[in-house]
């Protein structure tokens, strides 16, 4: 469903460049999109929030918008749902722009980082609150909060109150009252961060279960990788208000567009050096700690261009006779992790590699001498810009 | 053997408290006391009485519909007085709340600045606004709107006039923190569900700022109906608030065992009011901290 290449375009080094918002976002002509964001911007006061904001997403898919703190994220989907003014551009939700509709109007369930239930209200006036609002007949509302409370795993709660319900339960509750009413999109602002990270797995699992069945359209927000990467269908990486790259998490996970997405996604070790040959489709590379690579480029290379060679922790193998791309190095430091083992090892320039390795039994230890290999099919090559070279 | 910790030590907490423990126990609870002692003396005549003790003044305090009368009216001003302030008092309260205005603290320090002036000439400004050659008179006179002076100056008006004055920034300050205690993702949250303002106005702010509310009616209530100056100044004969009359059958006819008996009256009654309020006031705080 969402290995469509086409979406997953870098953004150009410089900002600016013309680009087609459409070819962004879902490329499937079919439909409406469910939301559609076209040239957003959203200034408070002088300070731009957000610029240049344009993504199409699909009926019933899962999109996260995944970037550090202050990035924008909360910003934009504030914006969905009325609650903060966009400067310029425009906004539609299911093919019908909403600039002008004001925030009750608009159909969308929210779901907020510290739950926001009402502390006065019990767990069913709370699920039941919007259904109150869009007339719905008494009976049929008592059916639905069931219905919600039933999906939540809930049932039978309805008297409590929210202080008499444990972290996780209120979320539940929350995101109980948001789907209730069957809004057309459902805006989920780092709903897990308050959580401890046990509870926090268990509701991933939950949050993408209900979604899935009930089939809503939900952008999620967060900071954290490792949930963009388990729960979306599509992962917008923002920076700094702008957008680095849209893609599916194996794309933005194996194809980072920018230094920073890599950086961002999984602390990609980054290895900077200038290009010496081109072979083919092979580069050779002179790192700056002074070893030859070999990694495949996906065009040709000028001799003399600075690059960035990008390979994930763990694509790089420990202590085993690698083919390729052998680098000595010593180990600085280690990080026990049961199953695996990640290391901190310095090749003799700038910061020490990371690998996060596979082991079985006991791990090398700090100070130990070792060689480190990556597979020149296993790296991304990014320009000097930053830019992943496509 | 692991003792629970406390956020203090024991000895150090009675020395820093032992001064206020001291002076209040000296200065209330003996006068307190005594007073209470004083109820059941025999009144001989004006700034005598003996030591044998009776139930007369009680009695009479019971009996007599004349102590009821001031009673009810020193309930009714009270009541009176803190009701205006929540309606004149709730809205400015919400507008320094919600307003997007910079200097929100110049706001708040608006609401204290009376304080700087002293009660008792703040209330005396009312004799030159409502007397018979107060601003509010001599102006219509001068327009022609009237021929004769309204009186407005010793009146029951005029005395709830001079307690709105002096209540008002209470009620105000007390509302204000607790809607700033509510969180404003609620709002965005009943508005996100399809409210209206003033729907969620309706559902969200109000409910939650009751408490401030409360708390704010108790206190303009008790300051009320126990003032004694206002009502002294403003009020004419028949305007005599409970505090008034204390004052009157002690110092006018030196009648000290009635004295302190309408005194303990007026005392249990407000502290009444005040302890069933914070009973109900600490249950909603409880419920306040447990969905923190
Ligand atoms: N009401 C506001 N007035 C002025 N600046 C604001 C306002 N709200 C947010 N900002 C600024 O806009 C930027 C984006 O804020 P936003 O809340 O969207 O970030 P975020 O990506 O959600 O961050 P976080 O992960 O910390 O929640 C931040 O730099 C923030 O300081
Ligand atoms: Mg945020």
């Amino acid at each position: 469903m969402h290995d469509d290449n086409s979406h997953d375009q870098p953004r150009p080094a410089s900002a600016g460049a013309d680009r087609d918002p459409l070819a962004r976002g879902e490329s499937q002509p079919t439909g409406k999109p469910a939301v559609e964001f076209r040239d957003i911007d959203i200034f408070y006061g002088k300070f731009a929030a957000v610029r240049d904001f344009s993504l199409a997403i699909r009926k019933g898919s899962f999109v996260t918008l995944l970037g550090p703190s202050g990035c924008g994220k909360t910003t934009i989907l504030r914006s969905i749902a009325g609650l903060v003014d966009i400067t310029s551009g425009q906004i539609s939700i299911g093919g019908k722009r909403v600039d002008d509709i004001p925030i009750y109007k608009r159909n969308i369930g929210l779901v907020f980082q510290n739950y926001a239930l009402f502390p006065h209200k019990n767990v069913f006036d709370n699920v039941a609150f919007g259904l109150k609002y869009r007339n719905v007949p008494k009976p049929e509302i008592v059916r639905r909060v069931k219905k919600a409370l039933d999906m939540v795993r809930l049932p039978g709660s309805e008297t409590k109150l929210p202080s008499q319900l444990s972290g996780g339960q209120q979320q539940r509750i929350a995101l109980a009252r948001a789907i209730v009413f069957e809004p057309e999109v459902l805006l989920l602002d780092e709903p897990l961060s308050a959580l401890d990270a046990n509870m926090r797995e268990d509701m991933r699992v939950e949050i993408k279960k209900i979604q899935r069945e009930t089939g809503i359209t939900a952008i999620f927000v967060t900071h954290d990788q490792e949930e963009a990467l388990s729960m979306s269908d599509r992962i917008v990486v923002m920076n700094a208000g702008l957008i680095e790259q849209i893609g599916s998490p194996a794309q933005v996970y194996d194809q980072p567009a920018t230094a920073f997405v890599a950086n961002f996604l999984g602390k990609a070790n980054m290895l900077p050096g200038s290009v010496t040959a081109m072979d083919g489709n092979m580069a050779t590379i002179a790192l700056a700690s002074g070893h030859v690579v070999k990694a495949a480029a996906p065009k040709a290379l000028t001799a003399g261009s600075a690059i960035t060679v990008v390979v994930r922790p763990q694509k790089l193998t420990v202590g085993t006779a690698g083919a390729a791309n052998r680098l000595s190095g010593r180990i600085v430091s280690t990080s026990y992790l049961g199953g695996n083992a990640v290391y901190e090892i310095d090749i003799g320039a700038g910061t020490p590699l990371r690998a996060n390795t596979l082991i079985d039994g006991q791990p090398l230890r700090e100070g130990e001498t070792v060689d480190v290999c990556f597979d020149p099919l296993g790296c991304v090559l990014l320009d000097a810009q930053g830019v992943r070279i496509a | 053997m692991t003792k629970g910790w406390k956020l203090y030590d024991q000895r150090l907490a009675w020395v820093l408290v032992a001064p206020v423990l001291l002076l209040l126990t000296l200065l209330l609870l003996l006068p307190i006391a005594m007073m209470t002692v004083y109820t059941f003396f025999t009144f001989v005549t004006a700034g005598v009485e003996s030591a044998v003790l009776t139930f007369d003044n009680w009695k009479e305090f019971l009996t007599d519909s004349y102590y009821h009368g001031f009673l009810w009216k020193t309930v009714r001003v009270g009541a009176i007085t803190a009701v205006i302030c929540a309606i004149l008092g709730y809205f400015p309260a919400y507008f320094i709340w919600a307003t997007t205005f910079k200097h929100k603290w110049l706001l708040l320090l608006l609401l204290i600045v009376p304080f700087w002036i002293s009660f008792t000439i703040r209330t005396f400004s009312w004799i030159h606004i409502l007397g018979e050659q107060g601003l509010i008179n001599v102006v219509l006179i001068r327009l022609g709107v009237i021929n004769e002076p309204l009186p407005m100056l010793y009146t029951e008006g005029a005395v709830i006039m001079g307690l709105l004055h002096f209540l008002l920034p209470y009620m105000i300050l007390n509302v204000y923190v607790s809607l700033e205690g509510i969180d404003r993702t609620l709002i965005a949250a009943a508005r996100s569900m399809g409210c209206t303002s003033a729907q969620a106005f309706r559902e969200v702010t109000l409910p939650l700022s009751i408490p401030g509310l409360g708390a704010g009616l108790l206190l303009c209530f008790v300051l009320a109906a126990g003032s004694y100056v206002t009502p002294q100044l403003l009020g004419g004969s028949r305007d005599a608030l409970f505090g008034n009359l204390i004052y009157d059958t002690i110092m006018g006819q030196l009648n000290w065992p009635m004295g302190a008996t309408l005194s303990i009256v007026l005392f249990v009654l407000l502290g009444a009011a005040a302890a069933a309020y914070s009973r109900y006031m600490g249950l909603s705080q409880i419920m306040k901290g447990l969905s923190a």
